[in-house]
Order: structure tokens, then C-alpha cells, then sequence
């Protein structure tokens, strides 16, 4: 698609946006409809219409393999990671009210938030992982 | 309202099975998704409608329309006597799950009903605890994220693996 200029001017400016939009959804998950998993979808569909647009190559060379494998089980880490946190505080598993973030009512608000990072990280991730992987021509076809 | 939204999911539906070209069945689940959102708009569910309207619009035709581009486009034909009984078997099976579903649901209690059984236990809590235990208003996130926060994880990591599984069966080394 690198010969339609429309096309390639209009998703040069529109990416932006569109991710801007997604770590919105996930950032306003408490107060509005979203959360982390629909964040995640949006930004993976915004890097998949960069692919798309611009070819697989150039994508590969914006996001590496390496780059979405690790992305991919950072966001699993974190939200893991946040429950074996409440446990050395003190806690049971992910109980976000014992952190000590200042009050029951802040910790639980501020560990929700550090789980929907890490959601909208993985779902991400995954995505664009999978449709690289679809979409890849190599020599064995 | 309900009735043409419920009319439309059914033309859609039938519409992509019986269609021989995969890339327009697949245009056409698009089409099934959107409507499908609607009808959770209806039902006041927002949050699943955002998902379904994200991931069923979005990420589905994508991925469904790239793995076509690994094989056929077009459907197989199954001709003569076996595949009537190929045909047949199915539409079988579906309409008798279909009868016992619809019977199923004749005795559901009626949509919003504050005497349901399902709203009864821990429902009442989590409306009136949510925002004064976790400073959240949308009581799906807080339900989601910190009352069940486990079951997050769990369909978290189930993603994970699915990322996974595909890398492992698609990637191969050049050796």
C-alpha cells in the first residue's frame, strides 16, 4: 500500500490518536466505561493498521520480535507481580487495600489501575504478536 | 427496537454461513458484531458492548482475514450423498439445542427483576461497597479488578498462552 499517499498521510496522522484514545480507555477504566482490555485491543489495532498500511517489514523494524515477546509477559508480571507485592506487605494475594499507599480506599484505587496497565499491556502485545505471525510470508510457503 | 436489531443478528448470521466466499462471510460477521453491540447498548451492558465492538469488529476480521491469506478463500464444495448427510446432520444438532435452550429460558425470571436469584447474594454489596471500598464508579472495573480480581488473571494469562501457542505452532527458525 506504499503507493496510495491518501491512505498513508491520513494513518500517519491518525495513529496518534488512536493510541492517545486507547491509554485513555485504559487509564479512565474507574470512572467510565473501559478498563484494560478494551485499551489493550485498541492499541494492538492501532499498531495492526500501521502493518497494514506501511508493510510488514517496516513494522518489524518499529516493534522487534524480541520487543513483543517481552511486552507480552511484562504485562503478566505486573499484575502478578502487584499480588505477590500485597503478600510481603502483609496482605492476602492481590489485596491492594493493605499497600501502603496512603488508606484503604487509595491503595485499592491505585492497584486497580497498576492491574489494568498490565492488562492492556499483554492483550496488546499478543495481538500484534499473532497477526505477525499470520500475516508473515516466508520462505516455506 | 429489539425485534430489528434480534431480525438483522438473524439475517446476518444466516447470511455468513451460507455464503461461499470466506473474505465477504467474514465482512458480514463484522456487520453481526456491530449489532451485537447494539443489542448489549440495549441491555445497558457498556462495557461489554465496548469489548464486542473493539475486539468483534476489530480484531477478529483482522486476524480472521489474515489467516485467510494462508489458505483458501473460497469455501469447499461438498457434493453428491455425502454431502447431503453433511448438511443435514448439523442443522439437526443446532435445532435441537435450540429447542432445549429456548425451553430453558421460559422459566428465566424476567429481565431486571430485583427478586432474581442472581441478585440477591453479594450483588447488593458490591452496588453499595464499591465506591466507598475502592473510590471507583464503574462498579464493572471495581467488580472486575479488585473483587474478582483472580478470574482477571486468569483470563489474562489465558491470552498470554493463546499468544503463545500461535508463536510456537507459526515461527519457525531459519536453520
Amino acid at each position: 500500500m506504499k503507493e496510495h499517499i491518501v491512505i498513508r498521510t491520513v494513518v500517519k496522522v491518525f495513529i496518534p490518536f488512536i493510541q492517545l484514545f486507547a491509554l485513555y480507555v485504559i487509564a479512565h477504566g474507574e470512572l467510565g466505561p473501559g478498563g484494560g482490555f478494551q485499551g489493550g485491543v485498541i492499541f494492538g489495532a492501532s499498531i495492526i493498521l500501521y502493518v497494514i498500511v506501511f508493510g510488514i517489514e517496516d513494522g518489524r523494524k518499529r516493534i522487534s520480535e524480541k520487543m513483543s515477546d517481552i511486552l507480552s509477559s511484562t504485562g503478566v508480571l505486573i499484575y502478578a507481580g502487584i499480588g505477590v507485592l500485597c503478600l510481603f506487605v502483609g496482605g492476602a494475594y492481590l489485596e491492594y487495600g493493605s499497600l501502603p499507599l496512603g488508606g484503604y480506599k487509595i491503595a485499592n484505587s491505585l492497584g486497580m489501575y497498576g492491574i489494568e496497565i498490565g492488562v492492556g499491556i499483554t492483550v496488546a502485545a499478543v495481538m500484534i504478536s499473532i497477526f505477525f505471525e499470520m500475516a508473515r510470508h516466508d520462505e516455506y510457503d | 427496537m429489539d425485534l430489528i436489531l434480534l431480525f438483522f443478528l438473524v439475517v446476518c448470521a444466516l447470511a455468513a454461513v451460507f455464503m461461499k466466499d470466506l473474505l465477504s462471510a467474514t465482512i458480514v460477521l463484522v456487520a453481526y458484531s456491530l449489532i451485537m453491540a447494539l443489542v448489549w447498548m440495549r441491555l445497558n451492558a457498556v462495557d461489554v458492548a465496548f469489548t464486542e465492538a473493539a475486539v468483534g469488529a476489530g480484531i477478529t476480521t483482522v486476524l480472521i482475514i489474515a489467516t485467510l491469506s494462508r489458505t483458501e478463500r473460497m469455501e469447499a464444495d461438498a457434493g453428491g450423498r455425502k454431502g447431503y448427510f453433511m448438511r443435514l446432520v448439523p442443522i439437526v444438532v443446532v435445532v435441537a439445542i435450540c429447542g432445549v435452550l429456548v425451553y430453558g429460558t421460559m422459566d428465566m425470571p424476567d429481565f431486571g427483576d430485583p427478586e432474581a436469584p442472581a441478585h440477591q447474594h453479594v450483588a447488593d454489596r458490591y452496588i453499595e461497597k464499591a465506591y466507598h471500598e475502592t473510590a471507583s464508579e464503574n462498579f464493572v472495573t471495581a467488580v472486575l479488578a479488585n473483587y474478582r480480581g483472580y478470574d482477571t488473571l486468569g483470563e489474562t494469562v489465558v491470552i498470554f498462552t493463546a499468544g503463545l501457542g500461535v508463536l510456537l505452532l507459526l515461527r519457525r527458525r531459519r536453520r
